[in-house]
Formats: C-alpha cells, sequence, structure tokens
C-alpha cells in the first residue's frame, strides 16, 4: 500500500494519455460484458425450454416441411402425450412491412402441448369450430385495435391460393396470452391449418414440424430416436429433437453467438493488449531518469518492476471493472426487451481475470525493459 | 578508527562497442568517518566515475571497495540496492526529485523502503524538511520551487533514512552563488552537527574549500589530496 503513491504519481505523469488508454479498456471490456451478458441470457432461455417437448422437422431441411400423414404415425409411439403441428403462413396485413408471426395450427391439440398459453376454454371451442378463425395475442390485438369478431383480410407472401388471390380472410375468435413461452420468438397468431391447406395452390398435405409432448422428459433423446426411425429410408426422413436444441439450431442458422461473440471479445483484447502495452513501454521510456532515481535510492529491480506491474493493473483493472459495470447497467435496462440478460458472477470473474492477465502481458515488456536500465547511463542523460 | 571508505587498486574500465577506456587507473583512496572531501578534476578524469563506485552505483573492474564496512564491488543487484538504501544519501546536480509528487512525498520516497509506520514516516519527513528549511512548502510540487530549493528538497530526501554518508554530484553546479552558498553551508552543518561522512565532485573551487579535505583527480589518477586549513 505504501508505494501506491509511486504508482499514482507514474499513472497520473501523463493524464491525458492514462485517461484515453483507460477508455479504450473500459470499451473493450463494456463490449465484453455485453456479449458475453447475451451469450448468458440466451443460453438462459435455452436453459428455461422445455425438455418434454420434441421438434420434428424434414432432416433435408426444416423448410422442406413433413407430410400431415406422419400425424397419426407420431401419436401411435409409446410415451407421446399429445401432437401438433405448426405451418409457417408468411403473413402481413395491408403493407409487406407489417410482418405478422402467422402459423396455422391444430387447434384441436396446439392448446394441450402449449398448456401455459392463456386463452378462455370457449375462445378454443370457437377456433375448433370457425374454419376461418384466428387467434391473436393480446399485443399484436392492440397494435392493429383487433377485438373478437372483426374479420381480417390476411396476406401472405407463401401461400397463393388455387384462385390466384393471396389473401386470406380471417375472423378472430380469440385473444390469447402467450408471454410464458419467450414473448417475441413464440408464434402470436394462429389460423386453422385446415383452412390454408384447403386453400392454398400448392404444398398441400404438409406441415412445417411437429411438436411432440411426451410424458417423461428424461426418455427425449430415446423418444427422438424412435420418431426418425419411424421414417427413416422414407421420402420424407425426420430429425427430431427436444426444444431446447431445437431453438439452439435455429439461432445457429442466424451464426454461432458464442463464436461470434468470442471473435469479437478476442479481437478486441487483442488489440488492447498492443494498445496498453504501447503506452506503458511509452510511458516506463519517458521515465527511464526517474526509475534510475528510484534504483538510486535502493529501489530494487523487483520492486520497480512492481511498481510497473501495479500501475498496468490498475489501468486494466480499474478500468476493465468500470467496463463490466456499465455492461451490467446497460444489459439490465435492456432486461425488459430481452428477458434474463446479465453477465453472471462468473463472467464478471473472468472478465477481471482478463483485466489482470492484460496488464501483466502488457507490463511485462516495460517492466523488464526497467530492469535493463543502467543507474549510471541513465543519471548521465539527464 | 576505521575508514568509512577504503579503495585500493581500483581499476574502472568501460567498454563502448568495441573501444576499451579505463578512466581509473589502479586509484587508492581512504576517507575518514565524518570527512567532508571534495572531488575536483578537468573534465574526463574520473570524479563522477570515482563517485559512482563510492557509492555502490557501479561496480570496479579490479580493485577493492569497502563502504561503511562492506565489500561492495561483490553484493548482488538487489544486495547492493538493500545497501545503498541502509548506508547512502544522494545528492545531484539536477536534483531528480520525482516531478508529480510534492516535496514532502518527494522525501518521503526513500522512507517507503523502511519498515516504519505512515505517521513514524510523516515525522521524519517533517524533521527533515525543517532542518532543510523548506517546512512551510511542503505540499509545493518540484515545479512550484526555485532550484535552490529543489536542492534543498533533495538534501532533505537524503537526509531522511539517516545515512551516514552522503554522495554529492556537482550540489551547486545548477544554482546561483547565493543558493549554491546555502546549499554549502547546509552540507557543512550536517557534515559538523550529525558527523555525515560527504564526498561531494565539484568543479567548483570555492564549493570545494567547504570541503576539510580536497582531492583532485587527473586522468584517472590520485593527483594530490589535501586537507583544509581549519
Amino acid at each position: 500500500m505504501k508505494y501506491l503513491i509511486l504508482v499514482w504519481a507514474g499513472l497520473w505523469r501523463k493524464k491525458t494519455r492514462t485517461v484515453l488508454t483507460m477508455l479504450s479498456v473500459v470499451v473493450a471490456f463494456l463490449l465484453f460484458g455485453l456479449l458475453q451478458g447475451i451469450n448468458q441470457g440466451m443460453n438462459h432461455v435455452f436453459q428455461s425450454l422445455n425438455v418434454d417437448r420434441l421438434y420434428v422437422q424434414s432432416r433435408i431441411s426444416m423448410s422442406d416441411g413433413l407430410p400431415i400423414s406422419y400425424l397419426e404415425r407420431i401419436k401411435s409411439v409409446p410415451g407421446v402425450r399429445a401432437v401438433t403441428h405448426w405451418s409457417y403462413f408468411g403473413g402481413f396485413y395491408q403493407d409487406a412491412q407489417n410482418s405478422l408471426p402467422v402459423f396455422a395450427i391444430d387447434a384441436s391439440t396446439q392448446f394441450a402441448v402449449y398448456p401455459k398459453i392463456k386463452i378462455p376454454d370457449d375462445q378454443i371451442t370457437e377456433m375448433q369450430r370457425t374454419r376461418t378463425g384466428a387467434v391473436v395475442s393480446a399485443g399484436i390485438a392492440a397494435q392493429y385495435g383487433w377485438k373478437i369478431g372483426d374479420r381480417i383480410p390476411l396476406q401472405t407472401s407463401i401461400w397463393t391460393k388455387k384462385d390466384g388471390s393471396d389473401t386470406y380472410a380471417v375472423d378472430v375468435v380469440g385473444i390469447m396470452d402467450v408471454s410464458a413461452y419467450n414473448a417475441g420468438s413464440f408464434p402470436a397468431f394462429y389460423i386453422n391449418y385446415d383452412y390454408l391447406d384447403q386453400a392454398r395452390a400448392f404444398g398441400n398435405g404438409s406441415v412445417l414440424y411437429y411438436i411432440v409432448s411426451i410424458e417423461d422428459p428424461r426418455r427425449g433423446p430415446e423418444m427422438a430416436a424412435a420418431i426418425d426411425s419411424l421414417f427413416a429410408n422414407s421420402g420424407d426422413e425426420t430429425t427430431t429433437q427436444t426444444e431446447q436444441v431445437f431453438a439452439q439450431s435455429q439461432i445457429k442458422q442466424v451464426g454461432d453467438i458464442n463464436l461470434i461473440a468470442n471473435s469479437i471479445v478476442g479481437a478486441a483484447l487483442f488489440t488492447l493488449l498492443f494498445l496498453t502495452g504501447n503506452t506503458m513501454m511509452q510511458s516506463v521510456r519517458e521515465r527511464i531518469p526517474e526509475l534510475a532515481v528510484l534504483k538510486t535510492l535502493g529501489f530494487s529491480d523487483r520492486k520497480v518492476v512492481t511498481l510497473i506491474l501495479l500501475e498496468a493493473v490498475f489501468v486494466c483493472v480499474v478500468a476493465g471493472a468500470t467496463g463490466l459495470g456499465l455492461a451490467r447497467m446497460a444489459l439490465g435496462s435492456m432486461g425488459s426487451l430481452f428477458g434474463a440478460l446479465s453477465p453472471s458472477a462468473l463472467v464478471l470473474a473472468a472478465g477481471l481475470g482478463i483485466a489482470v492477465l492484460l496488464a501483466v502481458l502488457s507490463g511485462l515488456p516495460p517492466a523488464w525493459r526497467s530492469t535493463r536500465i543502467n543507474i549510471v547511463d541513465a543519471l548521465a542523460v539527464r | 578508527m576505521s575508514p568509512a571508505i577504503r579503495l585500493n587498486g581500483i581499476v574502472k574500465t568501460y567498454i563502448r562497442g568495441r573501444q576499451k577506456m579505463e578512466v581509473l587507473h589502479g586509484l587508492s583512496l581512504e576517507i575518514g568517518q565524518g570527512e567532508f572531501v571534495s572531488i575536483m578534476g578537468p573534465s574526463g578524469s574520473g570524479k563522477t566515475s570515482l563517485l559512482n563506485l563510492i557509492a555502490g552505483l557501479d561496480s570496479p573492474t579490479s580493485g577493492e571497495i569497502v563502504v561503511a564496512g562492506e565489500r561492495i564491488g561483490k553484493l548482488s543487484s538487489a544486495r547492493r540496492s538493500a545497501w545503498r538504501a541502509r548506508n547512502i544519501g544522494f545528492v545531484f546536480q539536477f536534483y531528480n526529485l520525482l516531478p508529480v509528487l510534492t516535496a514532502s512525498r518527494n522525501v518521503e520516497v526513500p522512507l517507503l523502503l523502511t519498515r516504519l509506520t505512515a505517521a513514524q514516516r510523516r515525522e521524519r519527513v517533517a524533521a527533515a524538511l525543517q532542518l532543510v528549511g523548506l517546512a512551510d512548502r511542503s505540499e509545493h510540487k518540484p515545479g512550484e520551487l526555485s532550484g535552490g530549493q529543489q536542492q534543498r528538497v533533495a538534501i532533505a530526501r537524503a537526509l531522511v533514512a539517516d545515512p551516514a554518508i552522503f554522495v554529492c554530484d556537482e550540489p551547486t553546479g545548477d544554482l546561483d552563488r547565493e543558493s549554491a552558498e546555502g546549499i554549502l553551508q547546509l552540507l557543512q552543518m550536517l557534515n559538523r552537527d550529525q558527523g555525515k561522512t560527504i564526498i561531494m565532485v565539484t568543479h567548483d573551487p570555492l564549493a570545494a574549500n567547504h570541503a576539510t579535505r580536497q582531492i583532485y583527480l587527473d586522468k584517472g589518477l590520485l593527483v594530490v589530496t589535501a586537507a583544509r586549513a581549519a
């Protein structure tokens, strides 16, 4: 602690340079905290996903779809509680920019597989009874001012009708709350599959994927294999995954977020290593006579090395901690948008560990340089 | 009484690139405890080299140096650093204070190497600054002090850890006559009242006159050593 005044003096000898270096470190660790926080948040979302639901999709590509005839065969697998299916509609309202998360579903099974969707039973019944029925989330209904009884001309960018039209008129028969299923990515606008399938000009008799509710989550992998074996060597082989794995593979279609985050952070920290290393080296170079004076007064090489490393640690750790703190605050304020996004204690500890490592790596070359100072020569220069 | 400093057959050779340059040629010298010795001589005569060897900042190429009872030529770098901290007070021509620290913090630097508590360090610093007449400038940074005042701070830094030997390299070389006289009187006082052994390199005969013994070097050899009449 008593050497703190020397560390402090060394740091603030060139205030502007120290402040700018620290700001660079703050920004790099802010980035680190944000990206790792988002990573953590996504992992948290994945972990919160249910493992008692399996997703069955085409082995070739999800967009290829599967025959509707698979429904009964999947239902027959022992341990299956319920099966439903989704087909993407590609819908929009009035303008293509007003895209809507519309899926064609089977109303008789959808709410059994997703029991946390809040919707009155009579509205479910009405949906089953009305071929052109639609159930929308409360958020979407509020956004467009829709209410039960409204007829909506829903347009599609995919499913042209047999009559050449792209418009499907649907009647709002229910308003639901899907917030229990990670609102934002969960489908929030349902129409009846039968209505779509009978009206569309192509793709009839197919669904995008099946969602299977199973009785024992521990048997998920075994049941996935059993389902896939049903359709092995057929024209439409399947790939069955748990909801967790399925969601992760969906995200990976955009890119490996983890890899992207780590690459960005790695590049930033690598650049930072040179930046802080250069700053420290420059700082030591300018202070050679002062360091020679310290050595003259009796400071050993080891003590001078310690002083220089402490300076580097101060710059990296204080600025790194500030960056991580800012990331935590920023993620906290974004929490309402994306859910549980926050750098965990492990990420914060890893961040601080990286800051110390950065300090040591950037401080070592100038520290080593200080041990090469010849007191007599350095004092003669002055 | 054993001498404070004993040099026996000291040879110092510098190697610059392919050139070897011998600056001290088998020099032998004894300086008693409590002596105030000035070392004079033309530029390149080896004055500063001799001072650096006595202070343990450099090692002789051959010969033996015993300072404060220690054969310092044989000490490792780390042990020599610790030895310097205990035994030697340094005063340089250009003060060599740390520019971002206040006078009191500059004076405190050698005490950071001791086991003294912060309160004890503060007490010792205040006493040292009082002794050099700068108690009221303790919170000033070097840039806010005159040359003479900066040299007084440097002397306070040299004496604060209570070393037995002071080595002064042209301590008045950068000062006007009046300030120089003040510094020399301060050194005399330290020698006379506190019994410090002082070795001072100077070009200035008037400064040298403040010493109790004058040594003249020329081309790396001791040519004259004379005690000043009391």
